[in-house]
């Protein structure tokens, strides 16, 4: 049974001004109802002012996404009554949008490049956001804050056939906004998603409100089963609306007078037309992820990989290409393999990072000053500086505090003389040729010096201990 | 021909409250303007008015915002800085 | 000369919602001039009601861009005036504050729907008032209390700051009692406003001149036809023979879409007053919704409490003309009127410089009389088309029939509202010697 996933991504632009007034978009962690005025408030008698850079940034995402900008286009009312949507309409584009027909190229499920069609990006204003009160109130409470805050909604054709790829979709589809500097997705609530999926030959569902990445690999993946289930049991897909509980993992059914919306839209009187096809070629579009990816393995001779997982987001790529200059490839590694996992641990953004003090622990190990596992301890303890607000000690001073240094062999040479006999079936083991004993040996060292020695340098000594304690 | 029903319908879609005894003379009276609308059937040619002048915009530049207390002032229930609503669930 | 003006005027014809007894004012070229303002243009400290229970309390925070201008040239804005709900309405018996009374004759009405202000000049209460103009609100009222009333062209002077009931028509303008201090007042107000993104960088900076010969005046058959009461025609034709005594000459055109413009207008400004009126729930502003009841419900009952009947009748039809199934058979069709009325405008106003007939078909309706709302329609079928065409139009009195004042309309090409205001002018100062 082929599942079949269309997306309409909700993309807040990181413009200084909301879309239609001079209002700072600089909301989160302020005061309620701080970031408003009477156009974003719909007093009587305010009127709209399009926001250009809202527009450039619209018209950015159509080039980088090979979109036609048609002549001309329009803004629309669609009304619909809701406490947090202060004039009682959304100022959107409905049947004229910015730009249509573009593509995004993804991975498949079995690996291979597959195209996902954009059937159009159009701008609308953000609507307010409302406090649910808890305990059974009867009221809500509203926050006009993000009224006004520019999106751009781009909606793709039903071409994904799976939860995943619909994840790689909004992976990818994020990276080029962020690479665009035209989305900043740390900013909470920043993205939000509808999804349209159906099994082949039943009803659709469209399943609103999913606000993170990883929310609508999850929501779609419980719709699957979901569904799959009705089928298996004999009853029907119903086409319908369903919200997801984020917290519970699950979509729940959005039933009664939301769904019988007349929006009646039209022609926005208060804002002239758009004629802006014109612009698409000025505009230059930076760098762009495959192309960065390309640069990355030819200038810095990378594997693929790391290239491609460096490029995810520009702010990772920027760090790399600051501390490449050390090793190309040993800060390839280390920031692909170790720094990205230390930070998801501390769910720690990139930006925390001071690349100086990274590149100082890369010159580190690059010499041999400290081994791989002491450089792991370093890095940690940097990270739980910067994660705590601390500043950064350089690692040279942690080396020395700590006692990191690497050592030679001969400083261990009683802790590998102690291992040895603590652990005579070891020995026995290793002199009847059993090679995994050598290791076991090892590891036991290594536990003990904390990782300040090399693992090939003990073997040799261990090797050597053995050789002498069998004559 | 516009029936009672439909005109309840408008009513509920535009969530204008009207009363039961309003109906019937609302009814009447807007068969007799949608009788007189009609004459729009008779219209030809395609199109809207043309566009006339386009891109009006301003710059992405920031200015002061109400404070607080004036963007709730005119609200007529408020909460620590919150605008009052009647539940929607 | 900053001051105070004192200002408590016996306001006997109802003009007033509101007025302001110590109107501060300052320099400038209405220095101490004392300008009352239709409640629907939103004053900054000052309670802006529309003339509606769902605004009674609402005191906006912010001026508009005109009041602005009125403050900046030194006027003293010395009240907010009566008009009918939300502007809908020809009569000024709509508004939630009772309707106002026609000086010319008390038991008229002062018609609509900047009633208020009309009243206010033609009683002499102030020289000047603001009205506004969607489909003739400001010169059917100048035409039946017998003022001056100008429409600018759309575009023309800032909407921002006026509560909206059809954007894509209305206009803020002049009422006065004479042609000279309309176009005083109307080279304060039209000043560009970038907030108002429909408007075009045209400031009005003009002194009437009274020298018209030469001008070619179009004579439409349609504004003297049916409907239109004969008396009223013979007044207004004996109008253009003056202007053609100072050396005008008369062509006869034609508006064939005429027989679109009242339901094309109809159709338009109820659509957009549908979705304009919305926002009137009394969360942000307003009387207090029930935040007790269920939101529809809450909603539902809070309007249909505190607008009035034909406002209610408006958002609906509207409502009605968007609607799945109906927007193409009514909104639709009515833009398409309005470009072909546009294009009529434009073909007429080739072969003439402006365009004369009556400003209304009737004289003014006794109070009560218009019970039935399509018959108060089809009484602004000859103020309408300006709105539609987004052309400038004035009205200027022309005589009286018993008592009653009649209203000539001269009617001009996009951003040519000097031309109609000499033509005003000419006609006012060959009258008045």
């Amino acid at each position: 049974m082929k599942t079949i996933v269309g997306l309409e991504i909700h993309v807040q632009l990181a413009t200084t001004t909301k879309l239609f007034c001079g209002c700072s978009t600089d909301y989160r962690d302020d005061e309620p109802n701080t970031h408003c005025c009477p156009v974003c408030l719909g007093l009587p008698g305010a009127l709209p002012r399009l926001n250009k850079r809202a527009v450039e940034y619209g018209l950015r995402v159509a080039k980088a996404l090979d979109m036609k900008v048609p002549e001309e286009s329009e803004f629309a009312r669609k009304n619909y009554f809701y406490p947090d949507l202060p004039k009682a309409y959304q100022i959107t584009q409905y049947d004229k949008p910015l730009a249509v027909e573009g593509t995004v190229e993804i991975e498949d499920d079995e690996g291979h490049e597959k195209i996902v069609r954009i059937t159009r990006v159009h701008l609308e204003e953000d609507p307010g956001r409302l406090v649910h009160v808890a305990g059974g109130s009867k009221y809500s409470l509203v926050d006009y804050n993000r009224s006004g805050i520019p999106l751009l909604e781009i909606v793709t054709e039903p071409d994904m056939r799976s939860p995943q790829e619909a994840r790689r979709f909004l992976n990818k589809l994020r990276t080029v906004l962020e690479y665009l500097g035209v989305f900043d997705g740390d900013r909470e609530g920043a993205l939000r998603v509808d999804a349209n999926i159906s099994l082949e030959g039943s009803e659709r569902v469209e399943v609103k409100n999913i606000s993170s990445y990883k929310g609508v690999e999850k929501a779609l993946t419980f719709e699957v089963t979901r569904q799959k289930n009705l089928l298996r049991r004999g009853q029907k897909v119903t086409r319908e609306t369903r919200h997801f509980m984020e917290g519970r993992g699950i979509t729940s059914s959005a039933r009664g007078k939301e769904e019988e919306h007349d929006y009646r839209y039209f022609p926005e009187p208060d804002l002239r037309p758009l004629r802006v096809a014109g612009w698409v070629a000025e505009i230059d579009l930076p760098e762009l992820p495959v192309a960065r990816k390309n640069r990355f393995m030819a200038q810095f001779g990378i594997s693929l990989n790391h290239a491609r997982t460096l490029t995810g987001d520009p702010k990772l790529a920027d760090f790399y290409e600051e501390i490449a200059h050390v090793d190309p490839v040993l800060a390839a590694t280390w920031v692909a393999d170790t720094l990205l996992g230390e930070l998801n641990y501390r769910d720690m953004s990139i930006a925390a990072v001071p690349a100086d003090r990274i590149a100082e622990l890369l010159e580190l190990l690059k010499e041999e000053t400290i081994t791989d596992a002491a450089g792991v301890q370093v890095l940690r303890e940097m990270l739980d500086a910067c994660a705590r607000g601390r500043p950064c000690e350089r690692p040279v001073a942690i080396v020395e505090r700590e006692g990191l240094a690497r050592a030679t062999g001969g400083e261990f040479t009683q802790i590998v003389q102690a291992v040895i006999a603590a652990n005579p079936q070891a020995v026995e083991d290793y002199r009847t040729g059993k090679k995994g004993a050598l290791n076991f040996l090892v590891g036991q060292v290594m536990k003990e010096t904390r990782g300040r020695a090399d693992p090939r340098e003990l073997g040799r000594i261990v090797s050597e201990c053995l050789e002498i304690g069998g004559v | 021909m516009i029936t009672e029903s439909d005109i309840e319908h408008i009513a509920e879609l535009a969530d204008i409250g009207i009363l039961k005894d309003e109906v019937p003379e609302f009814t009447t009276q807007f068969n007799a303007i949608l009788d007189y609308f009609e004459v729009l059937d008779t219209v030809t040619g395609e199109g809207a008015p043309a566009a006339g002048i386009t891109n009006v915009f301003r710059e992405d530049e920031p200015r002061s915002c109400l404070t607080q207390e004036a963007a709730i002032a005119n609200a007529g229930s408020t909460e620590n800085g919150f605008i009052k609503a009647p539940r929607v669930m | 000369m900053a001051g105070t003006l004192d200002f408590s005027p016996d306001d006997r014809y109802n003009a007033f919602i509101t007025t302001c007894r110590q109107a501060p004012f300052s320099d400038g070229a209405l220095a101490g001039t004392a300008v009352a303002v239709k409640d629907n243009i939103s004053t900054a400290g000052i309670r802006t009601t529309c003339a509606s229970r769902i605004l009674e309390s609402y005191v906006p925070p912010y001026d508009a861009y005109v009041v602005g201008l009125l403050r900046k040239a030194g006027a003293a804005i010395v009240g907010k005036t009566n008009m009918d709900e939300f502007g809908m309405g020809t009569t000024t018996e709509t508004s939630a504050f009772g309707p106002t009374r026609n000086p010319a004759d008390p038991s008229r009405v002062p018609g609509g729907s900047s009633g208020g202000s009309a009243a206010a000049v033609a009683a002499d209460l102030v020289p000047m008032a603001l009205g506004t103009d969607t489909g003739g609100s400001i010169r059917c009222p100048a035409a039946f209390c017998g003022i001056v009333g100008l429409k600018p062209t759309y575009g023309r002077v800032s909407r921002y700051g006026l509560v909206a009931y059809a954007n894509s028509l209305e206009q803020i303008g002049p009422m006065t009692r004479t042609v000279e201090d309309a176009s005083r007042l109307m080279s304060v107000i039209a000043k560009y406003d970038p907030r108002d993104s429909t408007m075009l960088d045209r400031p009005y900076d003009h002194r009437p001149s009274a020298d018209i010969a030469g001008l070619r005046i179009g004579i439409p058959e349609e504004y003297f036809g049916e409907g239109v009461d004969p008396r009223v025609a013979e007044t207004v034709r004996n109008a253009i023979a003056v202007l053609e005594g100072l050396g005008a000459e008369t062509v006869t055109v034609s508006i064939p879409g005429m027989r679109h413009a009242l339901a094309a207008y109809y159709v338009i400004c109820t659509s957009e007053a549908s979705s304009n009126l919305a926002r009137f729930d009394g969360v942000r502003y307003g009387p207090a919704v029930d935040t007790r009841k269920t939101w529809h419900e809450a909603y539902q009952d809070l309007r249909e409490e505190k607008f009035g009947t034909e406002v209610r009748r408006r958002v609906m039809l509207g409502t009605f003309a968007l609607s799945a199934g109906y927007a193409g058979r009514y909104y639709a069709k009515a833009q398409v009127a309005r470009r072909n009325i546009m294009q009529d405008f434009e073909r007429a106003l080739r072969d003439a410089d402006i365009i004369a007939g009556p400003t209304m078909p009737t004289v003014a309706f006794r109070l009560g009389e218009k019970t039935d709302p399509l018959s108060m329609y089809l009484s602004d079928i000859l103020t309408v088309p300006a709105n539609l065409a987004g052309i400038p139009a004035i009205s200027v009195p022309c005589g009286r029939i018993d008592g009653l004042p009649v209203g000539l309309q001269l009617m001009g090409r996009q951003f040519e509202d000097e031309r109609v205001v000499d033509a005003a002018y000419a006609y006012e100062q060959e009258v008045r010697a």
